[in-house]
């Protein structure tokens, strides 16, 4: 039957149902500021969101959005390519490639339409392109609509990336290599610095998403290439305004002239309308925000570090080092609901991440912070921890 | 140069780690409804082929791999 398969999800959804919890889809009744809300009925911290500059309430944003919606309305009815680019698009695409200091940028409706439809569109039946196993869902949405040949590498496995352009022989010199900033998962970062040298080794062209990393690393906030000193050896950089820029929409940069022409055959670009123009103004306005004010930058490492180091103490099983996404990692499913029930009752709303957005078998607690945190705050989600652990939530679970 | 034999004799020992269910391997036995290998078993099968033989299996190839003689056939021919 056509429904068969989704029988696994909706057995899943009964099962939280019975055990009274939405960790997918609750619905967030009010917003009080960047990182206090009313979820199902009840005050939280917001603890899971992408919100890491703390943008999304800040009033010169949200003033921008208002002027732009009362001077061009709600909404552009239309593609870019058609009735749908107007001055406010042209002008926040050429902030972002003066941000990277490039020639040349392309404003999407959102970050999965940027690298979607970079992914799918840059290379064709024939191409090869090598991307690293734990890639976000839109990067493996894209490689599979590109007809090219899909290699992937071990994660943030310089080495392994290096044996794989090897094996390609002569074709290595056409090969798309894709890889993220930060992993949104689990909060690692790439090592740029080695893959770029992989690509000056063997060739090739190097795109990244930095959806997680910009706003949060590099001198100005570009990402992790800037962080890594690598920006010369990025083709193409693709990220979103979902989370550092506290709006919606995607962007993809370049220094290669090409880019002008790749634009009008990305379907992704095409065929959806463009953004309206209160988001585009806001996130233009936040966009000079992050310049002028790099200390929200600080801010937020030294949340990630403070709920990283209180996490770590307890004991919990969070990653290698310390990023603005902190995940526990937990092997038993039912232990992890009960974790994000118990949490929620504490008001901290984290997120539930299961396979396969989780990179392995395994279940996350994400939890990110914005720079918009109080100290309080994230000693509020430490103790929330505490307490789940000292209920021994944390125990390996029985064996039924 | 590698031939169909070769290949095959390879996949049938390097699929003996995973064969929990103890069948029978011939070129009909279908990787994920016989043997019932993951979708993560099946990455680390693959790696270990490309390794062995020094070569390169691109994941969309699989979508038409079914059986083990397929997959043999499949990377005989990508590697002439
Ligand atoms: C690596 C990566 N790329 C792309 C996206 C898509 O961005 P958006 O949610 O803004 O569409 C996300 C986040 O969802 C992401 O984590």
């Amino acid at each position: 039957m056509l429904f068969d398969k989704f029988q696994t999800m909706a057995d899943f959804q009964a099962e939280l149902a019975e055990r009274e919890v939405v960790p997918f889809g609750a619905v967030t009744e009010q917003i009080l500021s960047s990182t206090e809300g009313v979820v199902e009925g009840r005050r939280v911290i917001l603890a899971g969101t992408n919100n890491y500059m703390g943008l999304s309430f800040d009033p010169r944003c949200i003033a921008a959005a208002q002027a732009a919606a009362a001077r061009w309305g709600t909404g552009t009815t239309g593609s870019r390519l058609a009735n749908g680019s107007f001055a406010e698009h042209e002008a926040l695409e050429q902030e972002i490639a003066q941000f990277y200091a490039v020639g040349h940028a392309i404003v999407f409706s959102t970050g999965y339409a940027a690298t979607m439809g970079m992914c799918s569109t840059l290379a064709g039946p024939g191409d090869v392109i090598l991307l690293d196993a734990d890639s976000h869902a839109s990067i493996y949405a894209g490689v599979k609509l590109s007809d090219a040949d899909i290699i992937r590498y071990k994660h943030n496995d310089p080495d392994d990336l290096a044996k794989r352009m090897r094996r390609l022989g002569d074709r290595a010199g056409q090969a798309l290599i894709i890889a993220e900033g930060i992993y949104s998962m689990l909060g690692d970062v790439a090592p740029l610095k080695e893959i770029a040298a992989v690509k000056r080794e063997y060739g090739g062209y190097l795109l990244v998403d930095e959806a997680h990393s910009m706003g949060v690393l590099g001198d100005t906030g570009r990402g992790a290439a800037q962080a890594a000193g690598v920006e010369a050896d990025v083709d193409f950089t693709v990220g979103t305004f979902s989370k550092s820029l506290g709006s919606i929409g995607g962007y993809c940069v370049s220094q290669h002239p090409e880019l002008e022409a790749i634009r009008f055959c990305i379907k992704a670009y095409i065929f959806t309308a463009s953004s309206s123009p209160s988001i585009i103004a806001s996130t233009r306005e936040a966009l000079r925000i992050i310049v002028s004010e790099p200390e929200r930058r600080r801010r937020v490492w030294d949340n990630a570090s403070r709920l990283y180091d209180g996490l770590k103490a307890l004991g919990l099983p969070v990653g290698p080092t310390a990023s603005p996404v902190v995940a526990v990692e937990m092997v038993d499913r039912s232990r992890t609901i009960d974790c994000w029930k118990a949490l929620m009752e504490a008001g901290v709303y984290v997120n539930l991440v299961i396979p396969p957005a989780s990179p392995s078998s395994n279940f996350l607690l994400r939890n990110s912070v914005s720079a918009a945190h109080s100290n309080e705050q994230i000693d509020t989600i430490i103790s929330a921890y505490a307490d789940l652990k000292a209920a021994g939530l944390f125990e390996p679970a029985q064996a039924a | 140069m590698t031939d169909y034999q070769e290949y095959l004799g390879f996949l049938y020992s390097a699929l003996a780690s995973q064969n929990k269910k103890n069948i029978e391997l011939t070129e009909s036995t279908h990787l994920v409804a016989d043997i019932g290998l993951s979708s993560l078993e099946v990455m680390e099968f693959i790696e270990k082929i490309e390794d062995h033989f020094d070569i390169t299996i691109p994941l969309n190839i699989l979508p038409d791999v079914n059986t083990i003689g397929e997959l043999a056939k499949k990377v005989r021919e990508l590697n002439p």
